[in-house]
């Protein structure tokens, strides 16, 4: 009797645990065809997308007319976003496909200088249309791997899920017998000669912070691990027998730097701080500690940190955006040549509201850029200038000011700041010639949303 | 529980008028600490600072709290008018000034701002005359450069009357009038906006209860109203830094912060790369570019450390030395990874180029 209800039981146990075991197997198959199918999705559309920058680029070697290469190229500066971004929705990011990712940003880049560009006063050069030539080539060889990865995906019903796998499992040792994944990797190599491809101004060089900090800073005197630590005890205005550790940075960074830490007893907590090796520049510092409530006002904080660069021989510097972040004031400083506001020329720095003590730092702008300037005297007066603002705009303050353009140059240009209804802008007017070099609008507080 | 709500708002309101009434003459007092307020500013000062511009017609935004660019223009024009220095810093003599010419009801604002909700105009302009819509009030900012002339004429419509010259305040603060007529010194409303009874009651919001007869609804389109904010660096919301700080908590919990603030860093640096996605949420759902976005972690609440990291990588600090990639040895499955060149260590992780 007993015997027969157990078994009663067990079966019961069994169906049960049968039906949901079923059930969780059948949910798993819905999520994974769900993932998969977003796979397929991303990468069918880049395979598509592909082709189209091939045929766009075609197209525009054969166009005679401005009026229609205008929008030819804005037409590949809109695809080549859109396969950047399909790109980086397909896992494969193991995968070294920085070069085919870095091609897509400058033929993305190109294209749209070109298109911006009035074509009618300043038609393509030789040199452009050689570029266009080039990129065409290469877009076709892209676009040969694709298809033929596209073709291998449809034909053996490949799935992308199967692929990760095999790419997570991979060593390096064991290239992957995986034909799409290897033809990603054909198509990065191919591409690896465009680097050759003449960009024109302004691409040349997609931004490399390291190496211009490199540049900056080679040939200044080299410090010694010693004389590093006294460095950053002066910096920090620590007493002489303040703990400091200093090791040196790996071979990943261009410029030869040292890693420091240093004992603040007084917050009983550590300084961060990386040093270059030439000339013994701190680079960036920051503190981590519990900052309690505010007990100075960010004016005086801002006061604090001014002090604070003037004591480490940053002199003339100007404060031009302070914000308080509950109890830490953030400030950024630009120096100040002449009455001339040097944008390029920026430091960082972070004081904490309870105590005025400099928690961050950071002058990786500064140490690139800040060198001796000659100022030539700009070339339109003030009012010339301001003719060249929007008349929508009152504006309510202006100075000179020295930015960086978009080509990477320095100009001198008039800052103007005003405002069109509620909001705030920051023009900068070619001081020389009335262009319109860059506007900016200045940022608002933003709403807390609180749902509780 | 609304209709109770309703009624002790509305005794409140009552209470501002009566003690709007009973106090014919201003007397100061107290007002403000004693800091010096600063553009970037946050707090109880900049709520006041912003309430009391308000009163007088010289701030016509949120009063939210945060001294942004709106604030420090109406400062600015306010240091004008009353011949303060040009700074945007609000020192002692000019609180004084505020403090005797203007009224502050800091329960009232303070228990607006907390709940968040919109109310009429902050001064003296009656609740029946209700605000024409934004930018009606075109205010013709003038530029504080030493030297330059006042543009004749001095006060456009709609901008509070300038004082009469040697900046002597009449110590009469306007109180509305019940009923709603207007003593002659509140900046009575620019021609073109709406007159008494122009626009029908706005929509209420549902917070509202059911209006008794006596009382006129709580104006609602008014485009003076409080809400709470906040600072954000340039170029990203409050929602992409909270969305960044799961990320650092999921991937870098319990490592120091340093090496929290280089996570962070790492994020932003692939954002302003050509070779990855170029958005918060493009490069942390990358597929398999971080763990904790693999394996759910991401969904865990940060911390205020998280948060604190990301907002020190947002304004510029970069510990891992403009480093791409990092990983942890211990726990590394993909080979690829080492083949890197490394910039450092920094707690388990090796960030590399």
């Amino acid at each position: 009797m007993i015997r027969n209800i157990i078994i009663g039981l067990l079966a019961v146990a069994v169906i049960a645990l049968g039906y949901w075991g079923f059930q969780e197997q059948e949910q798993k198959q819905v999520l994974s065809i769900n993932a998969e199918n977003n796979y397929q999705r991303a990468f069918h559309d880049l395979t598509f997308h592909l082709d189209q920058i091939e045929d766009e680029l075609g197209a525009t070697l054969a166009m005679n007319t401005r009026r229609q290469l205008t929008p030819a190229l804005a037409e590949v500066w809109r695809i080549t976003s859109l396969a950047q971004a399909e790109l980086g929705q397909l896992p494969l990011n193991s995968l070294q496909l920085g070069k085919t990712e870095e091609f897509l940003y400058k033929i993305g880049k190109f294209s749209y200088q070109t298109s911006i560009r009035d074509l009618d006063k300043e038609p393509l050069t030789d040199k452009e249309y050689e570029t266009l030539n080039k990129l065409y080539d290469y877009s076709h060889e892209i676009r040969e791997e694709m298809r033929e990865s596209q073709a291998y995906v449809l034909k053996n019903g490949q799935r992308w899920l199967d692929i990760d796998k095999e790419l997570q499992a991979a060593t390096t040792e064991e290239p992957s017998r995986n034909l799409v994944v290897n033809n990603f990797e054909i198509m990065n190599k191919n591409v690896e000669g465009y680097s050759e491809v003449e960009w024109g101004a302004g691409l040349t060089s997609i931004e490399d912070l390291n190496g211009e900090l490199k540049r900056a800073l080679s040939g200044k005197k080299k410090v010694s691990k010693e004389e590093a630590q006294d460095i950053a005890r002066k910096y920090l205005d620590l007493g002489d027998r303040a703990a400091v550790h200093v090791a040196d940075t790996g071979k990943g960074l261009e410029y030869p730097a040292y890693s420091l830490v240093i004992d603040d007893p007084d917050h009983e907590t550590n300084y961060y701080m990386d040093m270059s090796v030439e000339g013994g520049h701190p680079i960036w510092f920051l503190q981590e500690r519990q900052i309690s409530d505010q007990n100075i006002s960010l004016n005086d904080a801002s006061n604090k940190a001014q002090r604070f660069l003037n004591e480490n021989g940053m002199e003339n510097m100007q404060l031009i955006d302070s914000k308080q972040y509950d109890s830490i004031g953030m400030f950024e400083f630009v120096y100040l040549d002449n009455n001339v506001r040097v944008y390029t020329d920026a430091v960082m720095t972070e004081v904490a509201l309870d105590d005025g003590s400099i928690i961050s730092y950071e002058a990786k702008d500064y140490l690139i850029n800040h060198k001796e300037r000659d100022i030539k005297e700009p070339k339109l007066t003030l009012e010339e200038a301001e003719t060249s603002v929007n008349p929508n705009v009152s504006v309510m303050e202006d100075h000179l000011a020295i930015i960086e353009n978009d080509l990477g140059d320095e100009v001198l240009c008039y800052e103007f700041i005003g405002t069109i209804k509620d909001d705030t802008y920051r023009i900068f007017i070619n001081a020389d010639d009335g262009e319109e070099e860059k506007v900016d609008r200045l940022e608002r507080a933003e709403r807390v949303y609180d749902f509780s | 529980m609304k209709s109770h709500q309703f009624y002790s708002r509305f005794t409140l309101a009552l209470l501002t008028v009566c003690a709007a009434l009973l106090v014919a003459t201003s007397t100061p007092t107290h007002a403000f600490t004693d800091q010096v307020i600063q553009q970037g500013a946050t707090g109880d000062d900049v709520v006041e600072l912003q309430s009391r511009l308000q009163y007088i017609g010289f701030y016509n935004g949120k009063i939210d709290g945060v001294y942004g660019w709106g604030t420090y223009w109406a400062v600015r024009n306010y240091q004008y008018e009353f011949g303060l220095d040009i700074d945007g810093l609000v020192g002692p003599e000019m609180k004084e000034m505020l403090a005797k010419s203007t009224e502050y009801n800091e329960q009232f604002v303070k228990r607006a701002l907390n709940e968040g909700r919109k109310f009429t105009h902050y001064g003296g302009t009656p609740k029946k005359i209700q605000k024409g819509p934004k930018g009606s009030r075109d205010k013709q900012m003038r530029r504080g450069r030493g030297g330059e002339a006042p543009a004749p004429g001095g006060g456009q419509p709609g901008e509070a009357p300038a004082p009469a010259p040697g900046g002597g305040q009449t110590g009469e603060t306007p109180a509305p009038a019940p009923g709603g007529g207007q003593t002659g010194e509140t900046p009575a409303p620019a021609p073109g906006e709406a007159a008494p009874g122009g626009e029908g009651p706005a929509p209420e919001t549902p917070e509202q209860a059911p209006v008794p007869e006596e009382e006129t609804p709580e104006d609602q389109n008014n485009d003076a109203d409080i809400e709470k904010a906040t600072n954000v660096p340039p170029g990203y919301s409050d929602n992409d830094l909270q969305l960044m700080a799961q990320a650092v908590y999921g991937e870098a919990r319990g490592e120091p912060y340093v090496g929290q603030v280089a996570v962070a860093a790492v994020i932003i640096n692939r954002i302003n790369s050509p070779t990855f996605p170029n958005t918060v949420s493009g490069v942390i759902f990358e597929p398999r570019a971080f763990t904790a976005v693999a394996d759910g972690q991401i969904w865990m609440s940060p911390d205020d450390t998280a948060r604190r990291a990301v907002l020190d990588a947002l304004n510029g600090q970069d510990p891992s030395g403009n480093a791409m990639y990092y990983f942890n040895p211990d726990t590394a499955t993909s080979g690829w990874i080492w083949s890197r060149p490394q910039i450092k260590k920094i707690g388990k992780h090796i960030f590399c180029h």
